[in-house]
């Protein structure tokens, strides 16, 4: 059976080093984080990233952790978001 | 104003209100150095990037104010690591401006070139690679607002060697970076806190370094003593509350006392303080505190909860938030409670040893020495835990440990940015001689410096913790713990032009004339090789479970 997921939406500063900061705090909390899909919103200052986690009881401290993170502006968990948006990716993935 | 990047960060630093900076120059941060000798802020030369980041500490851990050094890019960069990580993990506000190639040779594999952004990324609170001299004036008070607001930590900032150079046009300076104001603890919560207290028969506080950074210990002692509460504390909450205040327990975890780990046992409340359930504090988690409901405050909310869930939590300042916990709660008597603590500490004696030259005997008599404002620093091994479970912490801030990241070499520069912080207060480097020739090329900047700082040496020819891990935990097999050649350090001490005395066997009045000369001074104390540091906690065990002395096998 497939493990529960659900997506965790941020909205960061959008400069060269952010992503490192988020990757790198999955990989040193051992977070697992299964897709992640990053796009720069409308100015270019802020982009938005969805990411995709289990949905287990570590998921509050990730929360938190990030919620910590000096470019990271806004953590939400959105359990109202199928899967879509990265099954679209899937699509696009596949198509080659 | 027209200046180049490393005037404009000399600048900034000063208007932060830094005097002294602790580093090495290098081929990548030349032009800040140049800017350095233009200004007001006075330059410790170290002998090696790893003790200036530890300097750095010793300044930062005793005053509370963020305190700054410098390294150059590469090989400069990478020594300071080990400091930073130590400073990331007991939440120490250091800011390191290292040097790196200039822009344009980033990413080629340059000389001295490495990704320090890249390399300094988990061990930071956050970290800058700088673009372009005009950020300069947004990202250093942002680094040293970033250091010292909420739970304090490291901030990296690597500056290009062109952005050093880089001159800019500024027509007024920023105002300094400043911590930010911590938002009112919330009534609602206080009130479920005060509940929570008011309900409790066997409560009891653990106090851990946050009490210390926020500068609770006056809130911790007015607590106590209105709701008659003992209190533990962790390694970094030694001078949380006064060794001597009547309901200081003393030391919890794995080489804490027997008296005090039951009494967390006992407990019906543990009112956690700035502390994080560190395993070395707790030991095995699910049989920690077993009968308590927690209250936990902590200005890091990913605290609360990270390894036991409270019943009340408070994502607060703890120096407010026990203020006006102190304020909300009438005056309570846990006498039962109380007696039955006294009752734990006659039933589980501490383990004593007659011999004058054991460590903790010979801790004793030092601190019987020593005035009461002194600061203590040690470095990491057995004589930490000594020192930790018999040095009587009086004061906030004036026991210096690597608690989170334990690194050994931490001591003896830290002692140094401790003494030069503090000029008036005598400062004690408690070392092991492993722990001592970790970072032993400072006793040349402490010869050239002067300050007052007497170095006990706890010399056991071993690597005494590991030693005893290997005796209790791994069949006596001693892989790798026992040096088989051991150098002359009087000799050595003498050698970097500081006087040294060795005692083989007690001599109180030697010990006292070794504390009268003025400046710095090391005591080659030969210890036996074979003592354990006990009670001990094997790890993964719970805190019951503790040895408690040698068995007869």
């Amino acid at each position: 059976m497939e493990k529960p997921t659900t997506i965790i939406e941020l909205e960061v500063e959008n400069h060269p080093g952010v992503m490192s900061h988020i990757t790198g705090l999955f990989s040193r909390r051992a977070f697992n984080l299964e897709a992640i899909l990053c796009a720069p919103l409308n100015g270019g200052d802020v982009s938005r990233l969805y990411l995709l986690v289990n949905r287990d009881d570590r998921l509050e401290q990730i929360e938190r952790q990030l919620e910590k993170l000096y470019d990271v502006k806004t953590v939400r968990v959105r359990d109202d978001f199928d899967h879509t948006v990265f099954d679209r990716i899937e699509e696009l993935l596949v198509k080659g | 104003m027209k200046l180049n990047g490393s005037q404009l960060a000399v600048k900034l630093l000063e208007r932060q209100g830094i005097d002294l900076v602790a580093g090495i120059p290098g081929g990548a941060n030349l032009p800040l150095y140049h800017a350095l000798a233009e200004g007001s802020i006075r330059h410790v030369l170290v002998r090696h990037e790893q003790a200036a980041g530890f300097l750095a500490q010793g300044m930062a851990r005793t005053t509370g104010r963020a305190a700054v050094c410098f390294a150059t890019s590469g090989p400069g960069a990478t020594n300071l690591l080990t400091a930073i990580a130590d400073a990331k993990l007991d939440s120490i506000p250091v800011i390191a401006i290292t040097g790196q190639v200039p822009g344009s040779f980033i990413g080629t594999d340059a000389f001295q070139e490495v990704d320090t952004y890249g390399l300094t990324l988990p061990i930071t609170k956050h970290n800058f690679l700088v673009r372009r001299a005009a950020e300069l004036p947004t990202i250093i008070p942002e680094a040293f607002r970033i250091a010292l607001s909420g739970r304090p930590g490291p901030v990296v900032i690597d500056l290009p060697k062109d952005v050093q150079k880089e001159t800019l046009e500024l027509k007024e300076f920023p105002a300094p970076g400043r911590a930010d104001p911590f938002p009112a603890p919330r009534a609602e919560e206080l009130e479920a806190a005060a509940r929570l207290i008011a309900a409790a028969e066997r409560p009891l506080a653990y106090a851990g370094g946050g009490v210390i950074a926020s500068g609770a210990a006056p809130e911790l002692a007015a607590f106590c003593r209105k709701a008659d509460i003992p209190a533990v504390v962790t390694l970094n909450g030694l001078g949380a509350l006064p060794a001597g205040d009547p309901h200081f327990l003393g030391m919890l975890g794995m080489h804490g006392s027997r008296a005090v780990n039951a009494a967390v046992n006992g407990a019906d409340l543990l009112i956690v303080l700035g502390a994080r359930f560190d395993d070395r504090a707790t030991g095995e988690i699910r049989s920690f505190a077993p009968q308590a409901r927690i209250l936990h405050i902590d200005v890091d909310r990913a605290e609360l909860g990270k390894l036991r869930r409270p019943d009340v939590l408070m994502a607060a300042n703890v120096k407010q938030a026990l203020g006006a916990l102190t304020e909300l709660i009438s005056v309570q008597h846990h006498a039962d409670w109380r007696k039955e603590i006294a009752a734990l500490r006659t039933n589980l004696p501490e383990t004593v040893n007659g011999d004058p030259m054991h460590p903790v005997n010979l801790l004793r008599a030092v601190a019987a020495l020593l005035p009461e404002e002194v600061i203590l620093a040690t470095d990491v091994g057995q004589h930490q835990m000594w020192a930790a479970q018999v040095f009587p912490v009086r004061r906030p801030r004036s026991f210096l440990s690597s608690g989170g990241l334990g690194t050994m070499g931490f001591g003896l520069p830290t002692a140094l940015g401790a003494a030069l912080a503090n000029p008036e207060c005598p400062v004690v480097l408690v070392t092991g001689d492993g722990s001592l020739l970790m970072n032993i090329q400072e006793l040349a900047t402490l010869a050239e410096l002067d300050v007052n700082i007497k170095i006990l040496l706890f010399n056991n020819g071993q690597l005494g913790l590991v030693r005893q891990q290997q005796e209790l935990f791994y069949e006596k097999r001693y892989t790798a713990s026992c040096f088989e050649g051991q150098p002359d350090f009087c000799a050595i001490a003498r050698g970097f032009g500081i006087p040294a005395v060795k005692m083989e066997a007690f001599d109180g009045t030697a010990l006292a004339a070794f504390f009268e000369r003025p400046g710095p001074a090391l005591l080659d104390l030969a210890v036996t090789g074979t003592e354990n540091v006990y009670p001990m906690v094997p790890p993964g065990a719970g805190n019951m479970q503790a040895i408690y002395e040698r068995s007869k096998a």
